[in-house]
């Protein structure tokens, strides 16, 4: 069964009209794409910046809306008009742990807000789901009544959590959840999020910057580039031999111990410009690979292997 | 809540006009109570009595009414008219500012213009109109105070609520099942609050002031009743005759409105976040030393040597030691590598070594730091001045705020050759061109005209290398150059920067968090800890076999790409705060294998060649 389903999803961001009125395309940060995560599975999201994971993600918890194509969680639409409803569905971790908590109020009345508004408990059955969810997220109670200053990234982060965890939702959309984070922590928060999965039966969708951190992570997982996906494979082989010159780029530009040091592209490279976006396949300015037909006609995501897709004329 | 009395008070002048304040308060209260006379009788026989009169202690006015009694009276509705003015104006215009912000789109742009509409009108214009239309009074003129400055209220409280919307808490709360009114009352209010109180502690003020001055034009309180503006209205005819008459409402108001705004400036300081942490206070243009420091004499050869650094910073009465004796020296060509969490003090020694930490609230204690056979710490600004950006250059994390947003890139990197050799303009360009080209910016001739915002974050980065690379420096510090950049970026800007090194024979000392880009670009590289180094040698020594347990398990904390789905290593418990530190090892409460030893009195660094370690239970043995 699916828990997330995406079709067709797109998302552009209207320009403002020039000064003569001539109306512009607009920016498309998401092009059109659709994918599946099944329940229990992670889904890795990875991609530079620019490049539409955070759009991406921000849609699918309601709080943007889409230009085009469909959300269904857990086999519904996403009706994002009703805080109340996607709320109890699917939830979102932030990436800055201290700056998604309000300043102003107990880390108790910030936990208290889900479990009333989505849940309706009382103050007794509040009080005791809270105690629960602090235990399994290894937090002492005696942080409840704390403001969230007081707290290091690495305790925020769980606090987060733990507020994602409340509204009891099966699907948690975590946006790079540890990159705020000291390696010594970000480590105990990814095994915090393992543990949670195993024990609660969640989804996740992890998005980050970090092919590492994804990798050791997910189940499966998605690169994305200027918006749309360019290929889509298993964790474990996506990385050792990818199909689309892009993910082979951003394997070899991680810095590994041991490997010496080497600009995997010489050439100058930047991301083409959003406000004028080539024809043909986005990448192709920077591809080795590229051939005229990489300029002219937009690759579609097909088959290659058991489980990977990339979108590439030229595929490794 | 005793803090922010406390902060007020240290604050003279705002004491001042909370003492004189207090008083006129206390006076108006007790008004009705008082045996005053009758403030609106009038008895032409006694007109115009001079004060200190029998019977009348400030005299009486031209229908021989008390003046004592009508001023505390009129003190006392003016008072009211004005605080409620403020309430009224504050209400009503952090409402709509709040709301305009919130929604944002259309409505705040419809709601703004229109905000802009009535600010464009000169207030007491738009405040004289408003009254015509109603009609004279008291009450009309309270109305109009309150509608003129509402405009102000709404834009401010605007501009608050736009920066606190996008903020990921009210993503969150909406996730929370909250609806909008929820949002706007619950998660924004409590944020905005202290910025209305503010607004309306140094707008009250005015609201009297521009209440009298409808009164005084007659369009406010009507005879008899007495207000300050218009009693300073009735005496204007014996203005040369009896100024006694207007002196007494005069020196009324001003004393109310001095106090207010006084009162009202420290509550503003004091309510501020950023005048409280001391932010705003200037700092000095080189780190502060302390008196007691002795130079220490360098252990090794080098370019640049560190002799057992101490930077400190005194906040309050706590003391947090950031940089606790801390050496380490750079030979030209080479690069050293400091690693370590947020918190260890790498940064702070970095910036230690040409005197950049902030001061107040930093202090550098002790130890040294040699160039060119002088120590660097306690030399005269001018010295350092001259060496900074010249001998030894600084590369930072996020060059959008290390380069002027104003400025094109070109001639910033033409003012910085300028600022260290005297030569034309035109040679200075010339060589901005060439320093971009070094950096492989395509296209350089198109790029000097270039604003820094209109480069992407590796292209700026470039940009600040080159402004480092400016007068040919003999060391650079780069402070965690890459983190802010894509790994695709990241490399080629390591590629840079090894290539330089290579090219010029610069040394490089590379501050990180990240332990496989110092294994890509360092010779050596110095692991801290709580402000102290707990381990240091060549690169691919301590990778490989790590000494100290602290370096080995957060080399096992990193996932590397190609080992696939796995529960990653976790170093338990958080890094320890500076201030507190426990005696013997920082690391010892999170360490497994820490004994009662770890904890009592200083372990040293210890080794040979270079290869060194801050530990009494190795997991290598360090021959």
């Amino acid at each position: 069964m699916s828990a997330l389903k995406v079709t067709d999803l797109s998302k552009t961001f209207p320009l403002a009209k020039t000064l003569f009125g001539k109306a512009k395309n607009g920016v498309r940060a998401v092009r059109p794409m659709s994918f599946e995560v099944q329940v229990g599975e992670t889904l890795g999201i990875v991609g530079e910046s620019g490049c539409g994971k955070s759009t991406l993600a921000r849609m699918l918890v309601g709080l943007l809306e889409p230009s085009g194509g469909t959300i269904e969680i857990e086999g519904k639409a996403l009706n994002n008009a009703d805080p109340r409803v996607f709320g109890r569905l699917i939830q979102y971790v932030f990436q800055d742990p201290i700056s998604s908590l309000n300043p102003r109020k107990t880390i108790r009345q910030i936990m208290d807000a889900p479990l009333r508004l989505l849940h309706g408990l009382n103050p007794a059955e509040r009080d005791a789901r809270i105690r629960e969810i602090f235990a399994s997220v290894n937090l002492r109670e005696e942080f409840l009544d704390r403001y969230p200053h007081e707290f290091s990234g690495g305790q925020a982060q769980r606090i987060g959590i733990a507020r994602a965890l409340a509204a009891d939702a099966r699907t948690i959309i975590l946006d790079e959840p540890v990159s705020a984070l000291d390696v010594s922590v970000q480590a105990q928060v990814l095994n915090l999020l393992a543990d949670l999965k195993a024990k609660f039966g969640l989804t996740y969708l992890f998005i980050s910057h970090d092919l590492a951190v994804v990798e050791a992570v997910s189940d499966r997982v998605v690169v994305l580039y200027f918006g749309a996906i360019v290929e889509v494979g298993r964790a474990e082989s996506i990385f050792k031999s990818p199909r689309h010159p892009y993910t082979k780029l951003l394997a070899d530009s991680a810095p590994v111990v041991g490997r010496a040091l080497a600009a995997p592209e010489q050439k100058d490279t930047e991301l083409p410009d959003p406000l004028n976006p080539p024809p043909g396949c986005a990448f192709a300015g920077r591809c080795p690979r590229a051939t005229d037909i990489c300029r002219s006609k937009e690759p579609q995501l097909t088959q290659m292997g058991d489980d990977q897709f990339a979108a590439c004329h030229h595929p490794i | 809540m005793t803090g922010f009395l406390k902060l007020l008070f240290r604050n003279r002048l705002a004491a001042m006009g909370a003492v004189i304040l207090g008083a006129i308060l206390l006076l108006v209260i007790l008004t009705p109570i008082l045996p005053l006379q009758n403030p609106d009788v009038t008895a032409t026989a006694d007109r115009f009595q001079r004060p200190l009169s029998p019977g009348h202690l400030l005299g009486t006015d031209h229908l021989g009414r008390d003046l004592l009694a009508r001023l505390l009276y009129g003190t006392r509705l003016s008072l009211i008219v004005g605080v409620a003015a403020a309430l009224i104006a504050g209400i009503i215009g952090s409402a709509i500012g709040i709301t305009a912000g919130y929604f944002g789109g259309r409505l705040d742009n419809i709601v703004m213009r229109g905000v802009d509409m009535l600010m464009a009108f000169p207030y007491i214009l738009l405040a004289l109109a408003i009254v015509a239309a109603l009609g004279p009074g008291l009450m009309n003129a309270l109305i109009a105070v309150a509608a003129v400055n509402i405009p102000f209220f709404a834009r401010n409280i605007r501009g608050i609520t736009v920066g606190l919307a996008g903020r990921e808490f009210i993503d969150a709360a909406k996730l929370s099942g909250m609806g909008h009114t929820r949002i706007i009352l619950t998660e924004l209010l409590p944020n905005v609050l202290p910025v209305i109180i503010i607004a309306m502690s140094t707008t009250v003020g005015w609201m009297i002031l521009e209440t009298a001055g409808l009164s005084f034009l007659g369009l406010g309180s009507q005879p008899p009743q007495a207000d300050l503006g218009s009693m300073l209205g009735e005496a204007r005819s014996s203005l040369i005759t009896s100024p006694y008459v207007s002196l007494v409402p005069g020196v009324m108001i001003f004393l109310i409105v001095m106090s207010i705004n006084l009162l009202g400036d420290g509550v503003r300081d004091a309510l501020d976040p950023r005048l409280r942490s001391g932010a705003l206070s200037r700092p000095l243009a080189t780190t502060l030393v302390s008196g007691a420091r002795r130079p220490v004499p360098p252990a090794r050869d080098g370019l640049l040597q560190i002799a057992d650094l101490r930077t400190q910073f005194h906040v309050g009465s706590r003391i947090y030691k950031a940089v606790d004796g801390v050496s380490l020296s750079v030979r030209p060509g080479e690069c050293l590598g400091i690693i370590g969490e947020s918190g260890s003090g790498k940064s702070v020694t970095a910036l230690s070594l040409m005197g950049l930490v902030a001061s107040p609230p930093g202090i550098i204690t002790g130890g040294s730091v040699w160039f060119d056979g002088r120590d660097m710490i306690g030399a005269p600004y001018e010295d350092l001045r001259r060496i900074r950006g010249d001998r030894v250059a600084y590369i930072f994390q996020d060059p959008l705020s290390t380069l002027h947003p104003l400025y094109r890139i070109g001639d910033q990197l033409a003012e910085a050759i300028q600022a260290h050799h005297k030569i034309g303009k035109a040679e200075a360009n010339e060589r901005a061109l060439q320093l971009l080209r070094d950096v492989r910016i395509p296209n350089p001739e198109s790029r000097v005209r270039n604003y820094p915002h209109e480069m992407s974050g590796g292209m700026r980065q470039r940009v600040g290398i080159a402004m480092a690379l400016v007068n040919d420096p003999a060391v650079i510090i780069a402070d965690e150059p890459t983190t802010a950049l894509d790994v695709t970026v990241q490399a080629q800007i390591l590629m840079l920067l090894e290539d330089l090194r290579r090219e010029r024979g610069l040394a490089i000392v590379f501050i990180t968090h990240d332990f496989g880009v110092v294994g890509q670009l360092c010779d050596r590289v110095a692991v801290m800890y709580a402000g102290r180094i707990v381990e240091e040698g060549p690169t691919a020594e301590v990778l490989a076999r790590p000494s100290h347990p602290y370096t080995k398990r957060l080399i096992a904390c990193v996932p590397e790409l190609g080992q696939g789905r796995r529960e990653m290593a976790a170093i338990a418990g958080l890094p320890p705060v500076v201030s507190d530190l426990p005696p013997g090892c920082a690391f010892a409460p999170r360490c497994d294998k820490a004994s009662d030893s770890c904890r009592k009195g200083d372990i040293a660094l210890s080794g040979s060649g270079g290869r060194a370690v801050r530990c009494l239970f190795p997991e290598e043995a360090l021959t």
